[in-house]
């Protein structure tokens, strides 16, 4: 084969795999085993639930607006099988901590200690969040926190997504 | 086809792999030098300490010599007829 040709191919190869490995989480991805990544804290039971992955950090500013509401979520909707999972990306526990002491919050916090999970879901804002449906499928996603209409839509979604009935159990 | 066609023709089969493979180093070379920043890894940049205003004493005067000496006064907001005299 022509040399010319072999680094052709080779060139789209390269373009093809790149192209690939920037995909990310996109709405009907499904959502990955959590345990395979370097979380620090213990991730709850996802199974059957719908899921709010919020990617945050302490020196995010909307991420600190969003708190107050993604608490107000976990306490309307938690029982009805809402599940709030907030992913730090801060560089040190202490950050997270500090953050945490003046924003107390009920709902579950893990740390991604090497910031596999958000560069496997690849956001391209903080904070970044995904609304997973009963089944595990990322169903919704939203980039930074914009306050009262936010909220309003995370609503409106996670009521659509609490009514789904889940068809893999019974 | 007279030798010297057939000659420059050999001649470029031999050179454009090269020019190909030059090409896609001066490529790598150029990608070597770009670095994205991600939104996870902004803490560093949204810092305290990265701030040009962080210290408002040092942000007056900075400004207060800024539209004097660029007879900008009310440039920014400020009043003015550029005489450094406020």
């Amino acid at each position: 084969m022509n040399i010319s040709l072999k680094i052709s191919r080779l060139t789209l190869v390269m373009f093809l795999t790149a192209t690939c490995a920037i995909a990310g989480w996109k709405t009907g991805t499904p959502l990955p085993n959590l345990a395979k990544f370097k979380l620090d804290g213990a991730v709850p039971d996802l199974a059957g639930k719908v899921v709010l992955v919020d990617f945050w950090a302490s020196w995010c500013g909307p991420c600190k607006t969003s708190f107050p509401s993604l608490e107000k979520l976990q306490k309307l909707y938690g029982e009805r099988g809402l599940v709030v999972l907030a992913v730090n990306q801060d560089k040190t526990d202490k950050a997270m901590r500090t953050f945490l002491t003046d924003h107390p919050a009920t709902f579950p916090i893990v740390r991604d200690t090497q910031n596999q999970l958000i560069a496997e879901a690849d956001v391209s804002s903080m904070p970044a969040s995904f609304l997973v449906d009963r089944e595990g499928k990322i169903r919704h996603l939203h980039k930074g926190f914009h306050g009262e209409k936010t909220l309003a839509e995370y609503e409106q979604e996670i009521g659509v997504l609490l009514q789904e009935k889940n068809k893999g159990k019974p | 086809m007279t030798p010297q066609s057939r000659h420059q023709g050999s001649l470029r089969n031999i050179f454009t792999p090269f020019i190909m493979i030059a090409f896609l180093l001066l490529m790598l070379c150029g990608l070597s030098g770009c670095g994205t920043v991600q939104p996870w890894e902004r803490g560093t940049l949204s810092d305290y300490t990265m701030r040009a205003d962080r210290d408002p004493g040092t942000e007056s005067f900075r400004e207060h010599v800024y539209f004097t000496r660029e007879a900008a006064a009310g440039g920014r907001g400020v009043g003015g007829g550029g005489c450094g005299c406020n």
